[in-house]
């Protein structure tokens, strides 16, 4: 009780002193009963240091969210018909705008919910075999790989934008893609080749995404760990599919969630490539920018915020299902920290046996 | 950011007391040479002082001598040129964003024909002194663009329309005399020419119909042509009628029967330049900028431009062009005003379609016989203009374009009967013009 009676305001900064003068003092002063009193002053100064922190991030991410879901309860400003001018202000509808999306626009919403889904698994699924595969020619030691890495990384660099007007030409009705076809596809007519298109560029655009930090996966795996399983007589597919694969996976599973969430609010590619309106490659993100276009911001923000809550859902479910660790280990949450341990215990565990 | 804020302050707090003072004078003094609208005007339009001009990116570098000519007569009264990107949506934007913050850093805005009744619904343009600008002398379609419930809100800058480009080399040896003038005689003149050998491959005829604003230029051409109208007087929608399904179903059939090529369902205005440039195509409806582009190709001295073909004789095209108008949010008004005189006057006009063949909205400058020499398709730019329907001029323009563009995607792509898809056209507009 003795230890109580020290003034919290001392304790505020007492542990990192402390520890600082009597380095070779035993940790009596980190007693069971001492230990709150010190996080908890520890914890004050935390709060301090973090707080410019979590104010960037409140204006830059909290505040607009809210003022989406704010937005989004609003209704369209109404015509005058006597004067012909636009109202002021604009009516709250409460949640018309939602309902509105899923009764009166709904074929429009699901078809572009569906759109947006089916391009995300088609362009995410071919994207993952690509890179790994990329990864893995890039892994490899041999002449030029200088050249072949560059090589493979110039689609990523190139701005989304330019590659859909490069595409554009490309898929044009006589462009290179129908002259090597030796058949005219009108691909960037409205119809299942646009999701061709669509798909095709994107998956050129972004394998190396997943390339690149599949291969960073790859060159941390220690050259021991081959040279064992060879030494046991298993075979490249074998090394492929029990070291390879397991050791890659936290950042696969990184790469793929960010690929994820990059597909699901598409926009620019089809809106470049194909058109605005073109039905069979409207994304969420299209309908949203098309209803902001023509003034009317709150529906436009209720397409944001569905938006928004899907592409979060399915964050959510990565990181939960699968344990992607995008927060990283030093992040300290409980599982987080445990979860990739654990899984490279048990790799070299069977590693080894 | 935060400086050129803190100065554009202070030179604004400035010049509204040199404004002030100015317009005092002004109206004392009578001396501001309109006569008696300058009294009215005066009292809504105040300031004087720097402002900008807004347009699109100057790809000519006209615009901007322009604006030095003016700058360096009003030293005290400079005009900045601010350019957007090229594209008319990210234009129209850009303009939409700088009003609903009421920002003043926009003055005038160069805006397209087809944005003038949601601007001035929405109030971001301000009403301006008809008196004060010569729209007798301009084409009278064009200057109907720049109103809204009959007040004008814009002052046409320049106008365009779209003409029938035709390889003259091949109809002259297909024993074809002159351009046609309908449809059936368009058509008809393909047939002879196909038969040549050396138009083999060749195509009849293209547009724009790719599904963006192009189509909806191209369908309101056709039903225009064809005695038929998108919305009636009082703007209310009227595409369900024989006549517009006769526009319709010309463009349908000649998808149908390969008179326009299948691949022009993808085509914008570069693609069928292009294809007709490369030989492809015997009938071209572009704008006339294709003009000077082909004169520069394989095809120099092969062809020659005519007004629209229609159903039953010359057709009708859609206006194009660039109105000026002002920002409801901009300081320095009685400036920006005189400034749009002084863009839009018969001087800059000729100045523009000289060194930028920009057509201008002025009647007299069609008939001008040095001009009509260097731009031979002048005479019938001016028939096209005269002819020129606008396209519907309603608030939600957006809205009604997309579902112009929809239907008629639908009916060329064999998705809808053309009956069906004008049918379902009638409604969704009815819908978005009940307000």
């Amino acid at each position: 009780m003795a230890d109580t009676a020290i003034p919290p305001g001392t304790t505020a900064h007492r542990p990192g002193t402390a520890a600082a003068r009597r380095p070779g003092r035993p940790p009596a002063s980190a007693s069971p009963r001492r230990r709150p009193r010190a996080t908890a002053g520890a914890g004050r100064l935390a709060a301090l240091l973090v707080s410019p922190t979590l104010l960037v991030l409140t204006i830059v991410v909290l505040y607009p969210t809210l003022m989406a879901l704010d937005e989004s309860l609003y209704g369209v400003k109404g015509l005058d018909p006597k004067t012909g001018f636009i109202s002021d202000t604009e009516p709250f509808v409460g949640l018309k705008n939602y309902t509105d999306i899923l009764t009166q626009a709904g074929d429009r919403f699901w078809n572009a919910f569906w759109n947006t889904t089916c391009f995300t698994v088609v362009t995410v699924s071919l994207e993952t075999v690509i890179g790994v595969a990329m990864a893995l020619i890039m892994h490899r030691a041999f002449r030029g790989r200088g050249l072949v890495r560059a090589s493979i990384l110039v689609p990523w660099a190139i701005p989304t934008a330019i590659s859909g007007l490069l595409w554009k030409w490309i898929f044009n009705a006589d462009g290179i893609a129908n002259v090597l076809l030796g058949h005219q596809v009108l691909w960037t007519a409205d119809g299942f080749s646009a999701k061709v298109a669509v798909v095709i560029a994107d998956v050129w655009k972004t394998a190396p995404f997943i390339g690149l930090l599949v291969l960073a996966g790859l060159q941390v795996i220690p050259r021991e760990v081959y040279e064992a399983a060879r030494l046991d007589g298993a075979s490249a597919l074998q090394q492929f599919r029990r070291i390879t694969l397991p050791l890659v996976k936290p950042a696969l599973l990184v790469a793929v969630l960010f690929r994820c969430l990059d597909a699901l609010r598409m926009f620019d590619l089809p809106y470049i490539l194909i058109g605005a309106q073109k039905g069979s490659v409207e994304t969420l993100s299209m309908l949203a920018q098309n209803e902001a276009s023509n003034v009317r911001f709150g529906p436009a923000s209720a397409y944001a915020v569905l938006l928004f809550l899907y592409v979060f859902l399915i964050a959510l479910a990565f990181v939960r299902l699968l344990g992607a660790d995008i927060v990283g280990d030093a992040g300290g949450t409980k599982k987080s920290r445990s979860r990739p341990a654990g899984m490279l215990g048990r790799r070299a565990r069977e590693v080894t046996a | 950011m935060k400086t050129s804020t803190a100065r554009a302050i202070q030179c604004s707090a400035a010049l509204t007391a040199v404004g002030l003072l100015l317009t005092a004078c002004g109206s004392s003094g009578g001396s501001g040479g309109s006569g008696g609208s300058a009294q009215a005007a005066t009292a809504t339009f105040k300031g004087r002082g720097p402002i900008t001009y807004v347009a699109g990116k100057d790809t000519t570098g006209t615009v901007q001598t322009v604006i030095n000519r003016w700058n360096k007569a009003h030293p005290k009264e400079k005009v900045t040129f601010i350019q957007l990107p090229t594209d008319a949506d990210s234009q129209r934007q850009q303009m939409i964003q700088n009003a609903e913050t009421k920002s003043d850093a926009y003055t005038v805005l160069a805006t397209d024909v087809v944005w003038t009744s949601e601007f001035a619904a929405h109030q971001w343009i301000e009403p301006l002194p008809a008196d004060r600008f010569p729209l007798g002398k301009m084409l009278k379609p064009v200057v109907e663009t720049g109103q809204y419930r009959g007040r004008l809100y814009a002052v046409p800058a320049s106008s365009n329309g779209g003409l029938l480009f035709y390889r003259t080399d091949l109809l002259k040896k297909a024993g074809v005399t002159g351009p046609p003038s309908t449809w059936a005689q368009m058509t008809a003149d393909c047939a002879k020419v196909e038969k040549l050998p050396e138009a083999k491959s060749m195509s009849c005829y293209a547009g724009q119909f790719q599904k963006y604003e192009g189509l909806t230029v191209n369908f309101a051409e056709a039903v225009n042509s064809a005695g038929g109208r998108i919305v009636d007087a009082d703007g209310k929608p009227d595409v369900d009628t024989p006549q517009a399904k006769k526009g319709l179903d010309f463009l349908v059939k000649s998808f149908k029967d390969g008179t326009i090529p299948k691949e022009a369902i993808t085509y914008q205005e570069e693609d069928g330049r292009q294809a007709f440039q490369s030989g492809k195509l015997v009938f071209l409806n572009n704008w006339p900028y294709v003009y000077s582009l082909a004169q520069k190709s394989a095809i120099k001295g092969k062809f020659a431009v005519a007004p629209l073909p229609g159903l039953n004789g010359p057709g009708a095209s859609s206006l194009g062009g660039a109105n000026l108008a002002l920002s409801s949010f901009a300081k320095n008004k009685a400036t920006a005003l005189d400034f749009m005189k002084f863009f839009t006057s018969e001087e800059s006009s000729t100045y523009f379609l000289e060194n930028a063949s920009l057509a201008s909205p002025y009647a007299d400058l069609y008939d001008n016989a040095a001009l009509d020499k260097q731009f031979p398709y002048l005479p019938d730019l001016k028939q096209s203009i005269t002819k020129a329907v606008p396209r519907p001029r309603v608030v939600q323009y957006g809205d009604v374009t997309a579902a112009v563009q929809n239907e008629v995607y639908a009916a060329l792509t064999g998705k809808k009967s053309s009956g069906q898809a004008l049918k379902d056209l009638q409604a969704d507009l009815q819908k978005l013009t009940a307000q």
